[in-house]
This record gives C-alpha cells, sequence and structure tokens, in this order.
C-alpha cells in the first residue's frame, strides 16, 4: 500500500520530483552559506592562497572527471528507466555508485597524504574550510550512493522506474556543488 | 534518428508532457521531457570534459583575468550544461525553478550582509586586530618561506579563525 502522497499531486508535478527539488533548493542554502563563508575569507585572507598550494589540482580535476562521468550514467539510468529497461537502468546506476566509490577512495588517498603532511583540520582557517566543505560534499556522496543502491535494486525488477530519475537529480546537484567547489579549493592558488 | 529527435523534442515542448499528466503524476512521474536522444547526453559529457580541461589548463597561464574566467567562468557554463540538460530543469513547472532561485537569492543576500565584516579587518568603529594579526604573520611567514615545507604545516598553525 502506497503512502497517500505518491498517489495524487496538487501541483501538477509528481510528488517525489517536487520533494526531490525542495531538498534541492535547503542544500542550496547549506552549500551556498560554506562556500560564500569560504569566498569571504578568502577574500580577506590573501595568505589563503599559498595555503591553497598544497592541495593537489590533478586530483582534483580526476575527481571532478570521475562525478561527471558519474552523472553521465546517471542520465542514461534515467533514460533507460523511461523507457521500461529496468536492468539497464540498474547496471547504469551501479556505474554511478562505482564512479561515487572511485571518488570518495581517492579523497581518502588525497586526504592520507595531505594530513600525514601536517595539513589537518585545525591547522589554519583555509584547511578547517577544506575539510568542512570536502567532507560534507563527500558525505552527500557517500548518502546518494546509498539511497541510488536502493533505487537500483527496485528498479532491476522494475519496480518505482521513477525514482531512478529522482535519485539522478540530486546525484546531478552533487555534481554542481563539486563544480563550484573545484575551481574554489584547487585552482585558487 | 534527426525526426525522431524533432519528435522527442516536440514531445517535451508539449504543455501537456510538461504538466506530467500523460503517465499521471503519481505513478510514472516524468512529465514527458526524459525523452532525449542518446548522443545528446554523451555530446554534452565530452563539452563538460572539454571545459573542465580548459578550467585546469587556464589556470597556468599565471594571468589573474584569464584564471578567474577559465576557473569560474567555466564553473557558471558547466554548472548551467548540468541544470539544464541532466537535471532537465527547464522542463519542470515554473515555480520550481522560483523556489530554487529564491534558496540561490538567500545564498547571495547572506552574502552581501555579512562579507563587510568578514573581508574588512576594520571598519567605521571596530577593527579586528586579531584576523589583521594572523593576516600579518601568515604573511611574513610565507615572504620567509617562499618555497614552503610540506613537513612544516604546524608552523602554519594558527588559533584564530
Amino acid at each position: 500500500m502506497k503512502p497517500v502522497a505518491t498517489t495524487r499531486s496538487a501541483s501538477g508535478t509528481p510528488t517525489g520530483r517536487l520533494a526531490v527539488w525542495w531538498v534541492i533548493a535547503s542544500e542550496i542554502v547549506i552549500f551556498g552559506g560554506l562556500l560564500g563563508s569560504y569566498i569571504m575569507h578568502r577574500l580577506g585572507h590573501p595568505e589563503f592562497g599559498d595555503y591553497a598550494s598544497h592541495t593537489n589540482t590533478w586530483i582534483g580535476a580526476f575527481n571532478t572527471l570521475v562525478l561527471l562521468t558519474s552523472s553521465l550514467t546517471a542520465v542514461l539510468a534515467h533514460q533507460a528507466a523511461e523507457n521500461k529497461d529496468g536492468e539497464k537502468a540498474f547496471q547504469l546506476l551501479m556505474c554511478t555508485i562505482g564512479g561515487a566509490l572511485t571518488f570518495v577512495m581517492v579523497k581518502s588517498v588525497e586526504w592520507t597524504i595531505e594530513i600525514t603532511s601536517g595539513f589537518t583540520i585545525t591547522t589554519n582557517a583555509f584547511w578547517s574550510f577544506y575539510y568542512t566543505a570536502a567532507g560534507l560534499h563527500a558525505l552527500h556522496v557517500i548518502a546518494g550512493a546509498i539511497i541510488m543502491a536502493f533505487v537500483a535494486v527496485d528498479a532491476r525488477q522494475g519496480k518505482e522506474l521513477q525514482r531512478v530519475e529522482l535519485v539522478g537529480i540530486y546525484w546531478h546537484f552533487v555534481d554542481v556543488v563539486w563544480i563550484f567547489l573545484f575551481p574554489l579549493l584547487y585552482i585558487a592558488k | 534518428m534527426a525526426t525522431h529527435n524533432k519528435t522527442k523534442k516536440q514531445s517535451v515542448k508539449s504543455p501537456k508532457s510538461k504538466k506530467g499528466h500523460e503517465h499521471g503524476p503519481a505513478e510514472h512521474g516524468h512529465g514527458g521531457h526524459g525523452e532525449h536522444g542518446h548522443t545528446d547526453y554523451i555530446t554534452i559529457w565530452k563539452y563538460l570534459v572539454m571545459l573542465l580541461v580548459a578550467s585546469v589548463v587556464g589556470p597556468m597561464f599565471g594571468i589573474k583575468v584569464v584564471t578567474l574566467l577559465t576557473a569560474f567562468g567555466i564553473a557558471v557554463v558547466k554548472a548551467y550544461l548540468v541544470i539544464k540538460h541532466f537535471m532537465h530543469l527547464p522542463v519542470e513547472r515554473k515555480f520550481v525553478a522560483y523556489f530554487v532561485g529564491t534558496a540561490l537569492i538567500f545564498m547571495f543576500l547572506f552574502y552581501a550582509g555579512v562579507s563587510g565584516d568578514v573581508m574588512n579587518h576594520t571598519g567605521r568603529n571596530w577593527s579586528n586586530v586579531a584576523a589583521k594579526q594572523e593576516t600579518e604573520r601568515a604573511l611574513k611567514y610565507i615572504q620567509e618561506h617562499p618555497h614552503g615545507h610540506h613537513g612544516d604545516a604546524e608552523d602554519e598553525t594558527s588559533s584564530d579563525h
């Protein structure tokens, strides 16, 4: 038996999709506030540019490529779901999850290098922002991957195929956040 | 394929598909906007990758304006491509874009309201002594150690945030 909200819509937009956009609007405030704060401090503290020189641009660029590719597989999964091809949607969502895992593993290696070099979250304000922003983003990547796994399992059985699009919209937002994080933390130095 | 794409584009723009009544909003919920050619997504991805390369290469020239344009200007373009072609925001009902845009406006309002106190270290009747001292200390350290020391990060440690 489905919840009432999934059987009707007052706005003309499917309830699940509207809910995802609400989540994204609230996440914009969260990440926007954090990135806005970082930009303010970055502009007020010119020494941040020197601190940022210790981030690895190539690792950041590789992670950006990984997330862009995972966005591609997520939207192709949506396309497969629209064609009622649950198996293909499942495979493409698995590729997206693979991208998420790659991203998190690369970030783990990167942070290990930085922490063992002495750059921790308490080193200075730049590194506080760096670990907070990238860490919050990584948490969203992990949460998205977990939810995506549940959606993928259902999609393989041909159930709730509309959720493929919903988790895809969330995933693209996570990608957009990284699109802005990358130049702020890895390029502006 | 071109004809098929035209048909798909027409179905994307039709009012009926916009409201998503074809399949029932609760059951299917696609709003008719998902019918895009397979090539489109891969082409967009290629553009995104090319823009990524440009954003990495641009700052290597060391010219501030070029860095700003390639790093941040390209970020805006990439975000636009993802929002338009992957998230399909233009095909949603207008009010969705409005409340997402409202969240963005609040973000800019926050920046406008707070930035004066954070970016400046002195004001009309105030002075952020700690921030000023920290910036002076850090810049002096950087001047004395121009190449940086990976293992001496503790020298750069600051208690002031």
